[in-house]
């Protein structure tokens, strides 16, 4: 049953093969049994689960249909709950129950489907290993002593380890792709714009995004199809009808023109990413696909640009974090000054701080032009770069993430692990969306084949990493959970 | 030395929106603290900010009232700094695209002369909450009903050199933003307040002198106050051979002085970058033209309109136009009375006096404007006279008459304060005055006959008596001298 697709659980609870109880008792019951190691939830929440189960299981017995109802999934805490803890992997907001639901939250329950918990993250997003969260680091379940990447560690971690089928994820410079790379799920980073933010806590929000992760590309369609769409509440979502992305899944790719960015394949590459990566470009040939180099020339500015970009709005978006309304207070503060510098020194972790700081300086008066400013032209031309590309071909593709997941611990040096996100970073740059697919193993540790289309081009990703699913079988292969785990 | 005084000012005017500018909660003054503050006004987690179209649609109104130009896009920026008071860690204004640019402002000087004032730009910002000092012993309250407020900060040049054209720029713009009825234009509940950048330099200089800013100042008058006392203190100080420093200072009407709040050393480094929650607002000529083709009035025009169409004077037409409650009450008056320098006469004398003494505004006027029109009426028709009609406006005015438009002429009925026109009948009353006053009459006739216009007024006074008031003393003058100088 934990090792079903949505697609997949939705037919055999549709079939009556078991209610939606049956199947939330079934993974509340993995969830407790293995996530003492894996670390992959800062909240369970098992009642609201199971009284959501039932009502969808009521539902169904009403003869309501939907292809969600029933179906379980976690959601990254990053996004406000109602009444549930919204930590956001932070100290900060330990104590934070949010009032309100954030619109994508909304609209997965519209859609019939319940939420097991909410899952392990980088503080605020930021990090690219989940070693970054106040709770705690995750284990990759394929290899506990590897990380299960950043900064949606806890949900692909979930998803892999199948203690739920599908859960979301957010993505500033990476943060679905290569999680979902380093635990071999399908992770889709929709077009800026495409998802609402509102209620999603603010990293830096030109950036941030919201996608599914799942176990294959159909599963991604359908929760795509649920949670996109216009949201008076979010000024940047963009007004533009939301279509079937299932419907197009099927339609052959023969003629399709792949772009191989070769700013993708140069140093740093692992040579056993390498090899996966292009094997998996073989089968798209023999699908009919014809491929071609092509360059993206602006690529090494990327990581620098967005060390600019995303800290300066970073500082801002966390400066409500005051110790004044809500979030962590040191106690007794002799005066305002103290109360702000306590609350925030004690609330906030390491890299947090750090990127408030970069981000408080490149703001700063005199080094805004030579910062600030220069980060955005940079922007433009990146953007370009992907709009030029794909004048000449439909898709790139190239690798999720330089290197399989590595070890926990291995990245002490920040600009090493900002490194990391090099394949991924510009994509939030260009806007573009962007899909990471498993595309086999290295060195027992999975690795991802990353899809990246033009904006508004999701229909398209999934279509094309369907059908590499269904010529393909690395996204069915799942971890082996050893006893240690349980 | 002789010094010149150079001023500029920036105003925040609060629209009048019904919600707050990135939010639906309720703008209305005076609520318990923090029930209209939503998620959005404190800031939580999450929330995301939307525009609310109608202050935009104001901002616009405003630029077309000023002549200003009205750029295509302008763009929200973030003031970042620290303060209890603001929820998010900073406020969200526009520093480098505003909604309005450079557009000026006429202004009406107490010599009735005119001068023109530019305005650099006007842009739209969001108000902060209010810290509440008074109520906890060793504590700040915090009340974010105020939090997210509209205000659009109107930025002159520093184009003002006395503290009194610093007032008439001031009454000039909450002029504009009330015949625009864009803000309630309250000062003393905080819709307008205004930043006074204040400098001083010899006369003739070109360069300007090192400025200071007094802030958060809340009324014409301590405007000008403050003016006043920040010119003398900065030329003091520069005859005594000291230097201005550039600061910020603070007005304190209880002590009728300014006081120095922080250095430029000590100033935030807010931080502006462009807000990315927000998209650029992009306005299309055909919006734009359409919030034009519907602007009402505006002061200058009625001002001119007064003058040139009316025949008022120019102080009068100024008064009248002064706000826009003002001129809708003049107007009305003149169209029922059809007679524009006695509605002029009446709404800026008995009228205005009336309300002063009583402390109401003119929208608060227990006379109505079509009550003092129907007033005017029957003085211009003769049914009373000048001495009558002061006395049904009293009577009006404590809402005698039955508070309907006719009022005036219910009043003059039962008051019996119909004018005499009838000529034998006021014959008869000088008769009867004459003869009892024989020695009046004597004392008259043995007058040189240059002094006798004086001696009449006797007998008017003897003859309007008579009548209750109610003759019509023009007609009493001309009968009395006829029949006097009969007797002669």
């Amino acid at each position: 049953m934990h090792d079903q697709t949505l697609t997949g659980l939705a037919a055999a609870l549709a079939a009556g093969e078991f209610s939606s109880r049956e199947l939330t008792e079934h993974l509340l019951a993995r969830i407790e049994r293995h996530d003492g190691v894996l670390n992959s939830f800062i909240t369970v929440t098992g009642e609201q689960a199971l009284a959501a189960a039932d009502a969808a299981d009521a539902a169904r017995a009403r003869g309501e249909a939907g292809p969600l109802i029933g179906l379980p999934l976690a959601l990254k805490d990053i996004f406000c709950t109602r009444g549930v803890k919204t930590s956001c992997g932070s100290k900060m907001l330990d104590t934070f129950t949010a009032p309100y639901d954030a619109t994508v939250v909304e609209k997965l329950a519209a859609a019939g489907t319940l939420s097991l918990g909410k899952t392990n993250m980088d503080e605020f997003a930021m990090g690219s290993s989940n070693e970054n969260s106040h709770y705690g680091p995750v284990k990759n379940p394929w290899d506990l002593g590897a990380v299960p990447g950043g900064s949606s560690g806890g949900s692909a971690a979930a998803v892999a380890a199948g203690l739920v089928p599908a859960a979301l994820g957010t993505d500033t410079g990476g943060s679905i792709r290569q999680p979902a790379a380093f635990c071999g799920i399908t992770g889709l980073k929709p077009t800026y714009g495409r998802v609402s933010r509102y209620g999603m806590v603010a990293y830096a929000s030109s950036l941030d995004q919201a996608g599914p992760m799942a176990r294959s590309a159909s599963d991604c369609a359908h929760l795509l199809g649920a949670i996109a769409g216009h949201d008076l509440r979010d000024s940047t979502s963009v007004a533009r009808g939301v279509p079937d992305y299932t419907e197009g899944l099927e339609a052959p790719l023969s003629g399709l023109k792949i772009g191989l960015p070769k700013e993708y394949f140069g140093d740093g590459l692992s040579a056993e990413v390498e090899s996966a990566v292009r094997e998996a470009i073989k089968v798209y040939e023999s699908l009919g696909a014809t491929v071609r180099e092509v360059s993206l020339p602006h690529t090494h500015y990327a990581i620098p640009a967005y060390y600019v970009i995303a800290p300066a709005e970073a500082s801002s978006n966390l400066s409500r974090y005051d110790g004044v309304r809500f979030g962590h207070r040191c106690e007794n503060p002799t005066d305002l000054i103290d109360l702000y510098k306590r609350s925030r020194a004690e609330g906030f972790g390491e890299e947090v701080k750090r990127r408030i700081l970069i981000g408080t300086h490149t703001l700063s008066e005199g080094f805004f032009d030579a910062y600030y400013k220069q980060a955005q032209k940079v922007r433009r031309l990146i953007r370009q770069d992907f709009l030029d590309a794909f004048e000449a071909v439909d898709v790139l593709m190239g690798p999720a993430s330089p290197t399989p997941a590595f070890d926990l611990g291995a990245n002490k040096d920040p600009v090493s692990m900002y490194l990391q996100d090099i394949y991924t970073i510009a994509v939030n740059l260009a806007g573009i969306p962007g899909i990471s697919v498993p595309a086999g193993f290295a060195g027992g540790r999975p690795v991802g084949l990353q899809i990246l289309g033009t904006h508004f081009a999701e229909a398209q990703l999934l279509n094309v990493a369907h059908q590499f699913q269904q010529a393909t079988d690395w996204h069915l292969r799942r971890p082996d959970l050893a006893e240690e785990t349980a | 030395m002789q010094w010149e005084t150079v001023i500029g000012l920036e105003v925040h005017v609060q629209l009048a929106t019904r919600s707050k500018i990135f939010s639906g909660a309720s703008t209305a003054f005076g609520a318990e603290p923090n029930t209209q503050a939503c998620a959005v006004d404190l800031g939580l987690p999450g929330v995301l900010p939307v525009l609310n179209e109608q202050a935009v649609a104001m901002a616009v109104q405003f630029g077309l009232g000023i002549h200003a130009e009205i750029p295509e896009v302008s763009v929200f920026d973030r003031k970042n700094y620290f303060y209890p008071d603001l929820p998010k860690g900073y406020q969200t204004s526009q520093m480098y695209e505003p909604i309005v640019g450079p557009g000026e402002v006429e202004i009406l000087l107490d010599d009735g002369e005119r001068k023109t004032v530019r305005v650099h730009h006007a842009h739209l910002e969001e108000d902060a909450g209010k810290s509440l000092h008074e109520d906890f012993h060793g504590m700040t309250g915090i009340d974010l009903n105020r939090a997210g407020t509209p205000l659009l900060e109107i930025v002159s040049e520093p184009d003002m050199r006395s503290a009194k054209e610093a007032a008439a720029y001031l009454k000039a713009i909450h002029s504009i933003v009330t015949y625009l009825g864009i803000s309630d234009g309250n000062m003393a509940e905080g819709s307008m307040r205004c930043d006074v950048n204040v400098s001083v330099r010899p006369k003739g200089q070109e360069a300007f002198g090192t400025r200071a800013e007094i802030k958060n100042v809340n009324s014409f008058r301590f405007v000008e106050r403050a003016i006043e006392f920040e010119v003398e203190r900065q030329v003091e100080l520069l005859e005594d051979g000291g230097k201005v420093v550039q600061e910020t200072r603070l007005f304190d009407p209880e002590a009728d002085e300014t006081r120095s709040m922080r250095t430029k050393e000590e100033a935030n480094d807010y931080r502006y970058f462009p807000c990315p929650d927000l998209l650029p607002v992009v306005l299309d000529q055909a919006y734009v033209d359409h919030l034009r083709g519907n602007l009402p009035e505006l002061p200058a025009a009625k001002r001119e309109r007064f003058q040139n169409e009316l025949g008022l004077s120019a102080y009068d037409a100024g008064v009248l136009s002064a706000s826009r409650a003002m001129a809708e009450y003049f107007e009305r008056v003149h169209e029922v009375c059809g007679d524009a320098k006695q509605a002029a006469n009446w709404v800026q004398g008995e009228l205005s006096g009336a309300l002063n003494r009583e402390g109401l505004a003119i929208a608060d006027s227990p006379v109505s404007a079509d009550q003092l029109g129907g007033l005017i009426v029957r003085v211009i028709d003769d049914t009373i006279n000048g001495k009558a009609a002061k006395q049904v406006f009293q009577a009006l005015w404590h809402g005698e008459g039955g508070g309907e438009n006719n009022s005036a002429d219910a009043i003059i009925e039962a008051k019996g304060l119909k004018q005499v026109t009838d000529t034998g009948a006021i014959e008869a009353m000088i008769d009867q005055v004459i003869a009892d006053s024989p020695a009046q009459v004597a004392q008259y006739r043995d007058a040189e006959p240059d002094k006798r216009g004086k001696m009449i007024g006797y007998f008017v006074g003897q003859v309007m008596k008579a009548s209750r008031g109610t003759a019509n003393p023009q007609q009493v003058n001309k009968l009395l001298k006829e029949k006097l100088d009969a007797l002669c």
